[in-house]
């Protein structure tokens, strides 16, 4: 080791220490938990090692369920979000009055609290006895039959747990595709207008591969915040989300830890695991397919 | 295929309400870039080049005044529908596309008949880059390429599509002042070779005189002076154009003219028939101090530069505007610069007189080499 590299090595000590603490070893931990076969709170033993947490986990319906759910919230939300965002902050670059109101405007949803927006969107789509929902009356005005959106159907469940999941991430999308978008130097622009290039074509050969790092950095993050999305279903959905059919694995995660029928670390942590191994394949799958897209 | 501009004037406005603010770029502008002809337009920075640039390309609308390319007026036409090339300061290649995809770029543009075959299409690329000599590079992204090879891809795919005409904002601009020179010299040559009308903008003035065959000299969106670059710069037209033309610049003295005289520091030092009495500005190229024991302008020797075959002499001088003055001479002439006083008489065709007003010439009939 020479001495520039041992030098790099004591600067970068504080940061390692922390993520070892903080990261490393809590991974490490669950994973040992994973396998830790009959595990007992109170007592703090367990039977023996082996893989029956994994197999438990996999033959519980709640967390196909789960599975499922987030699955379908993935392959749903990222690309629409990503799609919407583009679009959006395209057209917010193209015009001139008033972009910085607009894009104010987009931002507000990432500042305002999670739950909150929550709130809204169940008071927008619920039918309850008293009332039947703004969304609702939408829907009768155009003469369409009325649903519960909040207690009904599952693709109902589904479509507002979509919705409010792309609402809630499309802010910071926009805003990072704005600011890639106005970072490209407008000379590239000029020449393309000389040399009669048509609006799309621009767009596709010219202004996408230029944005490209920041929308692969945003289908990535995408997909590991969509995989760990918990929270977006409470507060649509309340807290018993295995009752409403809407949980994901962060939330079976959670009630396998602190639930009512909570208290089994062992199948929480087989869970995560498998959450973890998911995310790291769908990530090495993006950074290998936009690694060959973005060299060629 | 001539260029001609007429009273073009362009607009820009500010950012406050209405007038406030509002910045004239190019103020009725007329000049012409003759059929085949490589013209330079030249100014300090911020003179509204680049703005005539974009508005004969189409990338910008004169507020009033009609651009004619030969007998077509096409101030209302689009950049694509003008057939020009051009050439950006910073070339402006796609970064993500090879040499040989920003070549085709152009011609991929092309819809329905006008659109050459795959075939013809690389054939004509390949033929653009063997003009700029880049065949071997076609392969390679931009930023694999030095300066002075991407400024010529950049030619490459400006004249892919064999425009009319070819304009260039400032290519010389990134490259070393070697690479500059090679690469200028090869400007021209493309240019003589493919006879395309260009135009070719740049703020130096030698890069501008050494490969134009005329020159169009611009300040604050107003046209100088416009001519052959050796009769602009022995007779320009005002103390702006002589100042900026000439390296090293022209000596500017505060003088005075009385009973036919030059009168510089109390002496009489030249000849200048048909001038009335007045206070002038008279300009003398560092060229035309001719050494002389006997001679009128008496200065003093600060230091002297061996430049190769010239020596560079700076002297000062208690009229001069700067204090001092630059005299260009043979290293042959025995004069030292550790010396007292040196002297010197002027050159009658290398003195210019400039009224302290308004900066315009004033002529006089001078015998030509005429000392005295
Ligand atoms: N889009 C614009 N909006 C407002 N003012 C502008 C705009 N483009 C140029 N100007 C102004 O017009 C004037 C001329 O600009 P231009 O770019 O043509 O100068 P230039 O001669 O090319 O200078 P340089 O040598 O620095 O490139 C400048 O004062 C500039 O501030
Ligand atoms: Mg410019």
């Amino acid at each position: 080791m020479n001495n520039g590299s041992k030098k790099a090595w004591l600067y970068l000590l504080p940061a390692l220490i922390l993520l070892g603490a903080f990261l490393v070893y809590p991974l490490i931990d669950v994973l040992i938990y994973s396998f830790e076969e009959g595990y007992n709170f109170a007592s703090q033993t367990y039977w023996g090692i082996g893989g029956y947490n994994y197999s438990y986990v996999l033959h519980d319906p709640y967390f196909l369920q789960a599975l499922k759910n987030t699955l379908i919230l993935v392959a749903i939300t990222v690309p629409l979000s990503t799609g919407l965002a583009l679009l959006i902050s395209t057209g917010l670059s193209s015009i001139r009055p008033l972009r910085q109101l607009y894009q104010t405007v987009y931002f507000l949803p990432y500042v305002t609290n999670t739950l909150a927006v929550g709130l809204v969107f169940m008071v927008l789509f619920q039918k309850t006895e008293y009332t039947d929902g703004l969304v609702n009356l939408m829907l009768q005005w155009f003469g369409g039959p009325t649903i519960d959106f909040i207690d009904g159907p599952y693709w109902a469940k589904m479509f507002v747990l979509c919705f409010y999941t792309i609402w809630v991430v499309m802010p910071f999308k926009i805003l990072v595709l704005t600011s890639a978008l106005a970072s490209v130097n407008p000379d590239y622009y000029k020449a393309a207008r000389v040399d009669g290039t048509s609006r799309t074509r621009i767009f596709f050969r010219i202004t996408l591969p230029m944005i490209s790092p920041m929308l692969v950095y945003l289908v990535i993050t995408g997909f590991i915040g969509a995989f760990k999305a918990y929270s977006d279903a409470v507060a649509l959905f309340g807290t018993d989300l295995n009752a409403a059919g809407m949980n994901t694995i962060v939330g079976y995660v959670y009630d396998m830890l602190y639930g009512d029928s909570g208290g089994y670390p062992s199948y929480a942590s087989a869970a995560a695991i498998l959450l973890f191994a998911i995310v790291l394949t769908i990530t090495c799958i993006n950074l290998l397919v936009s690694r060959r897209r973005l060299e060629d | 295929m001539d260029i001609r501009l007429q009273d073009i004037t362009k607009r820009f406005a500010g950012r406050g309400r209405r007038s406030q603010g509002e910045t004239v770029a190019v103020r009725e502008l007329s000049f012409q870039v003759p059929d085949g002809s490589l013209v330079g337009l030249l100014g300090p920075s911020g003179c509204g080049k680049t703005t005539t640039l974009n508005m004969i390309c189409g990338l910008e609308k004169p507020t009033t005044g009609r651009i004619f390319f030969g007998d077509k007026d096409v101030t209302d036409l689009p950049p694509e529908l003008r057939g020009v090339g051009m050439v950006f300061q910073n070339y402006a290649l796609y970064p993500h596309l090879t040499v040989l995809q920003n070549i085709l770029f152009p011609l991929e543009n092309l819809k329905g008949a006008a659109r050459p075959s795959r075939q013809e299409m690389r054939r004509r690329a390949t033929e653009a880059a063997a003009l700029v000599q880049i065949e071997e590079l076609l392969d390679r992204k931009p930023r694999e390429l030095s300066g002075g090879q991407q400024q010529r891809v950049a030619i490459a795919r400006a004249l892919v599509k064999m425009p009319r005409v070819l304009l260039l904002d400032e290519p010389l601009s990134n490259l070393d002042a070697r690479l500059r020179l090679q690469t200028r010299e090869e400007i021209c040559k493309i240019q003589k070779k493919t006879g395309i009308t260009t135009l070719f903008v740049t703020h130096d003035q030698e890069e501008a005189m050494s490969i134009s065959d005329r020159i169009v000299v611009m300040k604050e969106g107003v046209l100088m002076q416009e001519g052959k670059p050796q009769q602009v710069y022995d007779d320009p037209a005002s103390l702006f154009v002589a100042r900026f033309l000439g390296t090293p610049p022209i000596n500017v003295f505060k003088a005075r003219v009385q009973a036919g005289e030059l009168w510089l520091a109390n002496r009489p030092v030249l000849a200048v028939p048909g001038v009335a009495d007045r206070e002038v500005w008279a300009g003398v190229r560092p060229e035309g101090f001719i050494p002389d024991e006997a001679g009128p302008v008496v200065c003093t020797p600060e230091r002297a530069e061996v430049l190769g075959r010239d020596l560079s002499m700076v002297c000062s001088h208690p009229d001069a505007r700067d204090g001092a003055l630059r005299a260009i001479l043979d290293p042959a002439c025995g004069l030292r610069a550790d010396a007292e006083t040196v002297r010197f008489s002027l050159r009658a065709d290398k003195v210019l007189l400039f009224d302290t007003e308004t900066e315009q010439r004033i002529p006089f009939a001078a015998d030509k080499g005429a000392a005295r």
